[in-house]
């Protein structure tokens, strides 16, 4: 087949297209943190999960080294059930705990896991059982209104 | 022709009819034509650079200015709320999941989709597609599939250079002008954006977009009165007819893609 000049330029054109595709698929879509390592599932009950989503990050010291696979409610204990997947190349002890935390003030709240002592590693299907709710402003407000009241109404009246 | 005469609404709907039935026929015998597309291919590629290379720099040039003003624009709307830092994230995910493929798409049918439409309506008027039919050579594939199958491969290329060009945009005003953190910019477009929910239906929209604009642009040109003033009529229909058909695809494949 003869080369021309065209091909040249539609080479040229499709290459252009294709580093945009790219650029979007890995600097913004972040293409490279979909991990195709292997995964074992864990779960755990939570008394409220506030604004927690499936896919969020599953963090340990920082570092993302899980994600949230599944939300469901528990209707026996009216409580949420969280299934994770854990990478395989990380073990956690079995007494590790979970926390809800938020990133910065208005960001995404993703899974705090804390390792614990136990000697024994938590294996596939297993139920994390020591966890913390999500931080809900509005019982947060309320506590504070509570002490308030229950402080000024201890103390003798200043005025 | 009166609307309360019920011969003529009955005239009406029967040529509409005729035109929708002859359209999708044109659309069928277009789809056909792949495996000719792929033994000429050289027709094709002719046709990318034509309606590809020449229409990228209006596009990048265009994408570039866009993000220029949503980084703009959307930094005095964000920080009144203090979050400053999710600039990159709104310029990204307006311009991967609307603007890339819909402005892409509209600038496409004025630049290419009216270049196409002169042409081949200047074609039938100087009787180049009769000549064709007399040489038993079928003009719907010699003319119309390598036009058709090159805008259909050059849009999602275009649409994603739009939306590259106009996240680069976005930085240089956010970051580099108005002073936006760039380590968060970066990381927030990275935490809110998903690959196949938001780039992946960026690009099946622009390969929507890019049917439905080349195939209008084809049917105009083929169907234009074969005279200087049909020629006319036929590239104004085919900018009015395109922008309208990819406004309103637009919002039924978003409803589609983002609602459920």
């Amino acid at each position: 087949m003869q080369r021309s000049k065209i091909d040249t330029w539609v080479g040229f054109f499709v290459l252009v297209g294709a580093v945009a595709v790219l650029f979007l698929a890995l600097q913004s879509a972040n293409l490279l943190s979909l991990s195709f390592q292997k995964t074992y599932a864990v779960s755990a009950k939570f008394d409220n999960i506030g604004g927690l989503k499936p896919k969020a990050a599953v963090k340990s010291a920082g570092v993302v080294v899980g994600r949230v696979e599944n939300i469901a409610f528990d209707d026996k204990s009216f409580q949420a059930r969280v299934t994770m997947a854990l990478e395989s190349r990380y073990a956690f002890p079995k007494d590790s705990s979970l926390k809800i935390l938020t990133s910065g003030l208005l960001g995404d709240q993703y899974l705090g896991i804390e390792a614990g002592a136990d000697d024994k590693n938590l294996a596939p299907g297993d139920v994390i059982s020591s966890t913390q709710s999500a931080v809900v402003l509005e019982n947060l407000i309320s506590q504070f209104l509570y002490n308030k009241a229950a402080d000024t109404s201890g103390s003798a009246p200043t005025k | 022709m009166s609307w309360y005469k019920p011969a003529d609404v009955g005239f009406a709907v029967r040529a509409y009819l005729g035109d929708v039935g002859y359209a999708a026929r044109l659309f069928m015998r277009l789809l056909q034509t792949v495996g000719y597309a792929l033994r000429r291919n050289a027709l094709v590629r002719d046709q990318i650079h034509f309606l590809g290379n020449y229409s990228l720099a209006i596009i990048g040039i265009s994408g570039l200015f866009v993000g220029f003003v949503l980084s703009l624009q959307g930094y005095y709307i964000l920080q009144r709320y203090g979050s400053a830092e999710a600039l990159g994230l709104m310029v990204t995910l307006s311009l991967m999941r609307e603007l890339g493929p819909v402005v892409t798409a509209l600038l496409f049918a004025g630049r290419a989709g009216t270049a196409l439409t002169a042409e081949i309506g200047l074609m039938k008027a100087g009787e180049q597609i009769s000549v064709m039919e007399m040489m038993a050579v079928n003009p719907i594939e010699r003319v119309l599939a390598a036009r058709f199958w090159g805008g259909v491969i050059v849009m999602p290329l275009l649409a994603a250079t739009f939306s590259a060009m106009g996240i680069v945009g976005g930085w240089v005003v956010g970051v580099l002008m108005i002073g936006v953190d760039g380590g968060a910019f970066w990381s927030q477009i990275q935490g809110g954006v998903d690959v196949f929910k938001d780039l992946g239906n960026g690009v099946v929209k622009s390969a929507v977009f890019g049917v439905a604009v080349t195939f209008i642009a084809l049917l105009q040109g083929y169907n234009a009165l074969a005279t200087p003033e049909g020629v006319a009529k036929a590239t104004t229909r085919t900018v009015v007819m395109a922008s309208l058909t990819v406004l309103a695809l637009d919002f039924v494949l978003t409803a589609m893609m983002f609602t459920i």
